[in-house]
């Protein structure tokens, strides 16, 4: 079943092209990754599947459903989650409603219900509630429930974005840059999480990232950008061996 | 070059605010102030932080007392009785139970303002106008439409109208601020309230500028606390509701919050939706408690003294704006000997609150009284030695 | 290229840059560094490296006084206890905070001309932009671009030109290459060298410890708050522990 098509998709910044005929079918289940130098259009892709900024032209379809135009709340309901570059947490709020606010659209209970705490309100917050300390357990914050987002440590406010994320019940994950910022021995634990959520929670999983280590590790197939448009693609080792990828993008010293 | 300049400025402003915070004489006099008070309520342990994120403080006796489920139920039934009791048997003077019931009428205006000034994080300056709709609206239907012998019965449908009347207002004024972002409510909410002011003035069926008069004194003690602890009971749940969470974390981050499913729009619109429901609810009791409203009553001015009150207390805190309005009413009276005085000195206690707690005196912290026991029972375990062993264990 | 304005009266050419004795800070009941010490000596590359929440950061930013600590920082024979951060920057220290720290909405001339804030020697100034968009040509390319709209390497070559410009006699770089591609991180590392080699000494935290090991002459580990293995680059590259910890085997 093919999750996520994306095709001949168009970004504009002014005059600038970010994002330039770019394709991509998304197999569900599939682990793929996009790498590219720095300002390539990457994150922008990410952007507009997500609804953030409106494609200027093109497609995406999500299940067979066309997404552009829609908002970025309705997207996200649809089953598309996602993790930021520079992590966003809800930083002044605790760890357990960070988790809590992504079950936005799946709680079942009107306006009315919420104002006068009345009807589905209380089994639909208990369920709320549940979930969310399960996701919490699962990854092993559940001590720090309470605490503020802004009070974890690095390494906890990664995972806690990945809880997050995963609250929302995705089909496909988008992880942007997950191991900014991890040395090479956490980012094989990164590595090992991510395998296993995708096999936890039946994930499409498309990321970006830098770290070789961790591209060449988990991805079945790897896309590279440069200046918005699409250099190469395939497997990790012919990607790796490609002469356009290793001028414009690994460069000579490149890290194993 | 301009441009430069101008960051330039900015900075010598921030170094002239660090120099009044390090330097001022009146530093020490404030800390002296609220040193005592911070530490009695910390003794007292009645307060919580907005997430219910505090850890390890002990249970004192107050502060089982103030989490006790009944404790609500009692305080409830006593203040209930007390608002029957005081105006029946004349227990305070006349003077008194007025300030009081100007004390619950501005909680109400400071507890909606909050919802969107504080916890949603956005700014609106024009809630007087909403006060207005609710308050005229109210008052047209107990004075021209209702049977007079009715007034007394149909008083709090009324009320409720106004209330109705002004969340619809608030919902067209909504639709078109929350497409865009950023400062745009402030301006929309600041022409709206000049324009209602002005469209009362012109309709001479109310009275013009001259206003409406004749409104026979309905507003009553008892009205008056029912209607402020429906207020506080309601913006409370919405809080502590999905569309709650949605609030803040559109404060938080607003992109990331859409990208959490949250539907942001339809949450803040909500949110301001409630809000002036509110404050024409306040509006209508007011208009029956003064017996006359004219367009003045209802300008900007008014829309700054509630953002005071919403400020002075704390934003995003309910405890906050019920002490906020409670402060701010009260000193206004208590000033009056000083005359035009008192307008150098409210405005200094604010500068006073902004510089030594930037987020008023309760700014994000909450009474457990109202807190969803869920959210503060189950304390925090105590911290882990050091933040450090987490670079992610291996899944399990 | 970036000779040296604060001429070293204070310190002879055997004592240390900068010395730190003792460094404690707490993060309310949490400590997050037990009292380390390290000297950088006069024109060194020093790297710190280690695992998330081990206190590297806090290290850089105990020195930089943006963190309440305990323990001594000297600094040119001078210790840093009573000088304010901003008066820190003046004595030649100066940070390039981690997550770069650029004004969004100001363009990359007027983010460099900041950095001149505390200056007064207008004609040098001049001639110090020329040599930091002659170390970043892509940023001469963008002088008048705003700084929100760089790619993520633009922006951390911005900050580290933001810091050259207030004439640095010693650099702290919090994560340099965080969010590079590796032929950014090759560039960055590039001209980490050219600045040192003109005779600014560096205290580097990384998490590519590869490329910090092979770049630093000295290297410090730092794990949960305290310093466990201290050596050349070399030496660390080579040990067993610190491949096996923090290089992935």
């Amino acid at each position: 079943m093919t999750m996520l098509q994306i095709e001949r998709l168009t970004h504009r910044f002014g005059g600038l092209c970010a994002v330039q005929d770019f394709n991509l079918n998304l197999a569900a289940g599939e682990l793929v990754g996009i790498i590219g130098p720095n300002g390539a259009g990457k994150t922008t892709v990410f952007n507009l599947i997500t609804g953030i900024y409106r494609p200027a032209s093109g497609s995406i379809r999500f299940k067979g459903k066309e997404l552009a135009g829609k908002t970025s709340n309705a997207i996200a309901s649809k089953g598309i989650a996602r993790t930021f570059q520079n992590i966003r947490l809800f930083k002044d709020l605790s760890v357990l409603d960070n988790v809590r606010i992504a079950h936005y659209a799946q709680t079942r209970y009107s306006a009315l219900e919420a104002l006068l705490h009345a009807g589905r309100y209380r089994a639909e917050e208990r369920r709320v509630r549940e979930s969310a300390m399960l996701l919490l357990k699962t990854f092993r914050l559940e001590k720090h429930t309470h605490e503020y987002a802004r009070n974890l440590p690095y390494g906890l406010q990664r995972r806690l974005e990945m809880a997050r994320a995963l609250a929302i019940r995705p089909a496909l994950m988008l992880l942007d840059e997950p191991a900014a910022g991890m040395n090479p021995r956490e980012i094989k634990e990164l590595m090992d999480y991510i395998m296993w959520i995708r096999g936890q929670f039946e994930l499409t999983i498309l990321l970006i990232e830098h770290r070789m280590r961790l591209v060449m590790g988990i991805c079945e197939r790897i896309k590279v950008l440069d200046f918005g448009a699409t250099i190469a693609e395939g497997r990790p080792d012919e990607v790796r061996n490609n002469p356009l990828v290793l001028e414009a993008y690994l460069g000579n010293e490149a890290e194993r | 070059m301009r441009r430069e300049t101008k960051v330039r400025q900015r900075v010598r402003i921030h170094k002239c605010m660090r120099f009044l915070r390090n330097r001022t004489i009146a530093a020490g006099i404030a800390e002296r102030l609220l040193g005592p008070m911070r530490r009695l309520c910390k003794a007292c342990g009645i307060f919580s932080r907005g997430g219910g994120a505090n850890a390890g403080d002990r249970p004192s006796l107050w502060g089982w007392i103030f989490s006790c489920r009944w404790t609500a139920v009692v305080l409830l039934a006593l203040g209930f009785a007390a608002s029957f009791a005081i105006p029946r048997f004349n227990l305070v003077n006349p003077y008194y139970q007025l300030i009081l019931m100007y004390v619950c009428i501005n909680i109400i205006l400071a507890i909606s303002l909050n919802l969107v000034n504080g916890y949603m994080g956005e700014f609106s300056v024009g809630h007087a106008g909403f006060m207005a709709v609710g308050a005229y609206v109210s008052a047209i239907l107990t004075v021209k439409v209702l049977p007079a012998g009715l007034g007394q019965v149909m008083f709090p449908l009324a009320v409720a109208a106004g209330g109705a009347v002004a969340a619809l207002v608030g919902l067209v004024v909504a639709i078109p601020s929350f497409k865009t972002r950023g400062d745009y409510l402030a301006i929309v909410t600041l022409a709206f309230n000049m324009i209602v002011k002005s469209l009362f003035e012109n309709i001479d069926a109310v009275g013009g500028p001259r206003g409406l008069l004749g409104i026979s004194k309905l507003t009553t003690l008892p009205w008056v606390f029912v209607w402020t602890i429906l207020s506080v009971w309601i913006i409370r749940n919405f809080v502590y509701s999905r569309f709650g969470r949605g609030v803040l974390s559109i404060r938080e981050d607003e992109i990331a919050s859409d990208m959490m499913s949250v539907n942001t729009r339809h949450v803040k619109m909500l949110a301001f939706v409630v809000s002036s429901f509110f404050a024409g609810v306040a509006g209508a009791l007011y208009a029956h408690l003064m017996q006359f409203i004219n367009p003045r009553m209802f300008d900007i001015l008014k829309s700054t003294d509630i953002l005071v009150m919403v400020y002075l207390g704390g934003i995003g805190s309910i405890a906050g704006s019920i002490l906020g309005a409670s402060i701010y009413t009260v000193l206004l009276e208590a000033l009056r000997p000083l005359g035009i005085w008192r307008m150098v000195f409210m405005p200094l206690v604010l500068v006073l609150v902004m510089i030594f707690r930037p987020r008023g005196i309760m700014g994000f912290r909450e009474f457990r009284l109202f807190m969803r026991r869920e959210d503060y029972e189950d304390r925090p375990l105590p911290a882990p030695p050091i933040a450090s062993q987490d670079g992610g264990e291996a899944p399990t | 290229m970036f000779d040296s304005p604060h001429i070293s009266a204070a310190a002879s050419p055997a004592s240390p840059l900068l010395s730190v004795s003792g460094l404690t800070v707490f993060y309310g009941n949490i400590r997050a560094l037990h009292g380390i010490s390290f000297d950088v000596m006069e024109s060194e590359i020093v790297a710190l490296i280690g695992a998330n929440g081990a206190g590297k950061s806090t290290t850089l930013r105990a020195i930089s006084g943006l963190v309440p600590h305990k323990g001594d920082v000297v600094f040119g024979g001078r210790n840093l206890r009573r000088v304010r951060p901003e008066n820190i920057t003046g004595m030649g220290l100066v940070q390039a905070p981690e997550g770069r720290c650029i004004f969004h909405n100001l363009s990359v001339l007027e983010n460099l001309k900041l950095a001149t804030w505390q200056r007064r020697d207008n004609p040098q100034i001049t001639r110090d932009y020329e040599r930091v968009f002659g170390c970043f040509p892509r940023l001469a390319e963008r002088r008048h671009q705003p700084g929100g709209t760089l790619s993520g390497g633009e922006q951390q070559m911005l900050a580290i030109g933001r810091a050259l410009m207030s004439r640095p006699r010693m650099l702290l770089l919090d994560e340099p290459s965080m969010g590079l591609a590796p032929v950014m991180v090759t560039e960055i590392f590039r001209v980490i060298t050219e600045i040192h080699r003109d005779g600014t000494s560096i205290l580097l935290v990384e998490q590519n410890a590869n490329m910090a090991l092979r770049h630093a002459s000295r290297a410090l580990v730092l794990e949960t708050g305290l310093i466990t293995h201290r050596g050349t680059g070399a030496e660390l590259l080579g040990n067993p522990l610190v491949r096996e910890a923090y290089l992935g085997g």
